[in-house]
């Protein structure tokens, strides 16, 4: 005569809430605790580089939302494309990453920041000079494995919180 | 269609009442006009596409490998899956070989994309019964582990854009390794956690034992696949029947149900995330060096033909039909909805039981709206 | 002279009601003891509020709410304040005078169970001599306030879930009075006052069953989980206080609470030992105790999932109502056939038939997988 379903599930059920009661909680309080993100973070913005960049459109073909506009014009002197206006409109952009990888002449990076919220819609539109690397706009090391190295290693919270239960 | 009430003192009349598109327990903007008679269901309408985008129309004006990123928006919380079952079909389509370290990296992170998924499943279906959010927290702590080494490998949480045609994006970072090592040692630990928990609380049992019963000629019938089936009894996995990439090199079981009742559903799941991990244990120490992508041109263009290759995704099969007409965009794209096909079946699951075990029903088919709508 | 007599009555029950070694007479006692308990109530009721969403958020390995003040102590406040900015919405259908007067038909009764608590040996509200069948009888109002909040919605998904509660609620009424009657067997009184000051040992090692049965019993008399469908955050019906807002929705979250202090003091007294203990004052142990019983129903909540109505129902009628009646036939045999027995060997008795009983009848009642109808 098995006896079954008596009430010791429940019994067991409890015994593992409560030892988790005096466990670490697996939480990190933001804004105050930041923890680090990949480095290889696909963040919100693009950074280009003026010096790389020969106005090929690479990048523009490839994008899969048609959110990099990209003007330019014949230098015959010099024998060069010189690119009169790259623009990006971050708000179609999907952060996929695909221009990056396309870019032959790796011009291209992608953000790594994440606390670039603007107030106005408008603001979404970042042409020229906007894109340039800068302090507030770090790039990220997305297929780009030399700006990756320099980067803080990400938190992993297999390596924090890791004890067996 | 007739519907009768029963003989009662007390004469009563069904009526019509809407779970909303917006609703906590529908995953997603979900609508069923159910008929109901006091609390006992006697027939459900589900109405959908709250969610469509035209996806398969937007393939058209997409290249092929610029339709990966709306691939991950499919079945938003196992988006590996259908990177690796798009990149599948057009490989098939082009008659392009992956490099083995590709290909062992594609398991890898497929079988972590498994876990990962039924994690979500299990927790939302013991929610959706009413532990208030434990376990579905627990099961997000383990979850976000495994997010921590996608995030590691991709740069993105949610929608990764990893897998390329002919291999994956970018090769492993140095501390993958040791890191999904540690994880691969903790994760028996935590799933023995779960099952404390909940496998023999009698709570659980006396609402998902012998509720919402799907028998195995009407699983087939209706061409439902993944858990779902498994759960009825049906030991049928694309893995074995019909391997894709390397699966036929390693060696795991394929956990069935008994009856298909929700507990077996939820039984299905959590054995299933074991043998994931077994799989990845014998993909690690055999990860062999090497590229990591075939050399495949950013616009690639197939020759003429169609093709269509499935996977066992997580929820079921998942398969991509393509046409090419050799351009640099497809002529079609079709996916093969797993959610949809599974929710055929619901009506008759639901039949005669209760609001409250029409919530869980629903809950432990594991729909997601994205691939219902796509 | 009929007015009289009736003022004889009063003054009769008002002597015995106040301990003869009291200063100042019975109206100061009224006043101070009234005010204690009101403070006492709203005092315990955000302590509670309070260590049910830390407590749960540390089980469910998070923070609770820790913004508020130094951790997180203002949090009930912050609730209250903002509840009490809510604007104030009747619905145009709605039955004005009942919608109005539900939340107070629905909490008055809940202080009112306080009068006859006993925090410290004689202190009281008023000590009766019915204690606990007085408890019995006015809690039982409280469901006519929830059954008057759903009417008074106009609301049908209201009224279904207001039906679903009087139907919980009186089917839980009879094992919860049964359990009551083997400790009053036992203590040889219904004033709650005399039932501590006979717990030499706690009645929970006499009483193990009926401990049991009124935990589960209580649990599901005041909607806590795991028979909470009322209040479902998921399903169809938002319960009975769907159309309320702003304060009078207030109420009812405080009736909820009230009533699971209420529910864990009647506990303490029973079965715990109220106010008894070895260092501590003696009202500092009751509020230690009410809140350990407090914590367990947290702990409950935290792990189980909800049962289903007709299971509710079963659970009641076939489960814990046979149960309360054997314990009540076997704690009466104990007590007239043995009066002069060894507690040790009373103690081991009953634990003994706890052991036997769950499992046979788990048995016999468990089954699974009914509740299907043909359609």
């Amino acid at each position: 005569m098995k006896f079954e379903r008596f009430g010791l599930g429940i019994a067991k059920g409890l015994t593992v809430t409560i030892r988790n009661l005096f466990r670490h909680p697996t939480v990190s309080q933001y804004p105050e605790q930041r923890l680090n993100r990949s480095r290889r973070s696909r963040g919100n913005e693009l950074i280009w580089s003026r010096e790389k960049c020969t106005g090929c459109g690479t990048c523009a073909k490839t994008c899969p939302q048609g959110a990099i506009e990209i003007i330019t014009s014949t230098n015959l002197a010099e024998n060069k494309y010189e690119v009169e206006k790259y623009q990006v409109d971050t708000g179609y952009c999907i952060q996929c990453g695909l221009c990056i990888e396309a870019c032959p002449y790796d011009a291209l990076y992608m953000g790594y920041a994440i606390e670039r919220a603007k107030y106005r819609r408008g603001d979404l539109v970042q042409s020229d000079d906007m894109l340039l690397e800068s302090a507030e706009r770090p790039a990220s090391g997305y297929y780009h494995p030399e700006i990756a190295r320099k980067l803080p290693r990400q938190t992993l919270l297999v390596e924090r919180i890791n004890e067996k239960r | 269609m007739a519907i009768e009430t029963r003989e009662m003192a007390l004469k009563t009349e069904p009526f019509v009442l809407n779970f909303g598109p917006v609703h906590p327990s529908t995953h997603g903007v979900y609508r069923m006009r159910t008929t109901l008679d006091g609390e006992v269901v006697l027939d459900i309408e589900p109405v959908f596409g709250y969610l469509h985008r035209g996806i398969e129309k937007l393939a058209e004006q997409r290249t092929f490998t610029g339709f990966i990123p709306l691939t991950d928006r499919l079945d938003y919380i196992s988006s590996m899956s259908n990177n690796l079952a798009y990149c599948l079909a057009v490989e098939k389509l082009a008659g392009i070989a992956v490099p083995e370290r590709a290909e062992y990296i594609r398991v890898i992170i497929a079988e972590m994309q498994r876990i990962a998924n039924h994690l979500i499943a299990v927790g939302s279906f013991l929610n959706d019964c009413g532990a208030y959010f434990t376990p579905f927290l627990y099961m997000f702590r383990e979850r976000e582990r495994i997010v921590d080494l996608f995030e590691m490998v991709s740069g993105q949480r949610l929608l990764y854009n990893y897998m390329r045609i002919g291999g994956v994006s970018q090769d492993l970072p140095d501390e993958f390794l040791p890191a999904l090592r540690k994880l691969l040692d903790l994760m028996p630990s935590y799933i023995g956690e779960y099952e404390r928990l909940l496998k023999d609380n009698e709570i659980l049992q006396a609402r998902a034992r012998g509720v919402g019963i799907l028998t195995q000629e009407t699983a087939v019938n209706c061409g439902i696949s993944g858990p779902v089936l498994r759960s009825t009894g049906y030991r049928w996995d694309w893995r074995r029947a019909d391997p894709y990439s390397i699966y036929d090199r390693f060696d795991f079981d394929i956990p069935v149900g008994v009856q298909g009742d929700c507990y077996d559903r939820f039984r299905v799941r959590i054995e299933e995330m074991t043998q994931s991990l077994r799989i990845i244990e014998q993909a690690i120490k055999d990860l062999p060096s090497g590229p990591v992508q075939a050399d495949v041109p950013h616009l690639i263009r197939p020759p003429v033909g169609e093709a269509y290759a499935h996977i066992e995704a997580p929820k079921g099969e998942l398969g991509f039909y393509l046409v090419s007409d050799d351009s640099v965009a497809p002529y079609r794209c079709h996916v093969r909805p797993t959610s949809l096909i599974n929710l055929t079946a619901l009506r008759e699951m639901v039949r005669g039981w209760k609001v409250a075990d029409l919530i869980i029903i629903f809950g432990s088919i594991d729909i997601t709206l994205g691939e219902v709508d796509r | 002279m009929a007015l009289a007599a009736l003022n004889n009555i009063g003054t009769q029950v008002c002597r015995q009601a106040v301990p003869p070694d009291w200063p100042g007479g019975f109206w100061w006692h009224w006043l101070f003891f009234t005010v204690v308990l009101i403070i006492f109530v709203l005092v315990m009721v955000m302590g509670v509020i309070y260590i049910e969403r830390r407590g749960m958020g540390r089980m469910q390995s998070r923070l609770g709410p820790n913004r508020t003040g130094p951790f997180g102590l203002l949090q009930p406040v912050a609730d209250a304040v903002k509840v009490l900015l809510k604007e104030n919405i009747v619905p145009a259908n709605a039955d004005k005078l009942v919608h109005w007067l539900a939340p107070v038909v629905a909490f008055s009764p809940v202080l009112l169970i306080f009068a006859v608590v006993p925090f410290q040996n004689g202190a009281l509200l008023a000590d009766l001599n019915i204690g606990i069948l007085y408890v019995v009888a006015v809690s039982s109002i409280s469901t006519v306030g929830v059954f008057m909040a759903g009417w008074g919605s106009s609301n049908k998904y209201s009224l279904l879930g207001a039906m679903r509660n009087v139907a919980a609620v009186v089917s839980y009424e009879m094992p919860l009075v049964l359990a009551i009657v083997g400790v009053v067997l036992l203590a040889g009184s219904l004033s709650m006052n005399q039932i501590v000051l006979a717990q030499d040992i706690p009645f929970i090692l006499l009483q193990p069953l009926g401990f049991l049965i009124f935990f589960i019993a209580g649990c599901a008399e005041i909607n806590r989980s795991p028979f909470d469908l009322m209040e479902a955050d998921s399903e169809l019906t938002a319960g009975f206080h769907t159309e309320y807002s702003g304060m009078k929705f207030a109420m009812f979250y405080l009736v909820e609470y009230a009533e699971a202090v209420a529910i864990a003091a009647i506990i303490t007294t029973l079965f715990l030992g109220g106010w008894r203990g070895p260092v501590l004052p003696p009202w500092l142990w009751f509020i230690v105790k009410v809140i350990i019983v407090f914590f367990v129903m947290v702990w409950t909540r935290t792990t189980l999932p909800r049962v289903r109505i007709d299971q509710l129902m079963s659970l009641a009628w076939k489960f814990l109502f046979p149960l309360a009646l054997i314990n009540l036939v076997v704690t009466a045999i104990e007590v007239l056939a043995l009066p002069a027995a060894l507690l040790w060997v009373l103690i081991i008795i009953n634990f003994a038939i706890l052991a036997a009983l769950i499992p046979l009848w788990s048995k016999l009642f468990f089954k699974l997988g009914w509740g299907r109808l043909e359609v």
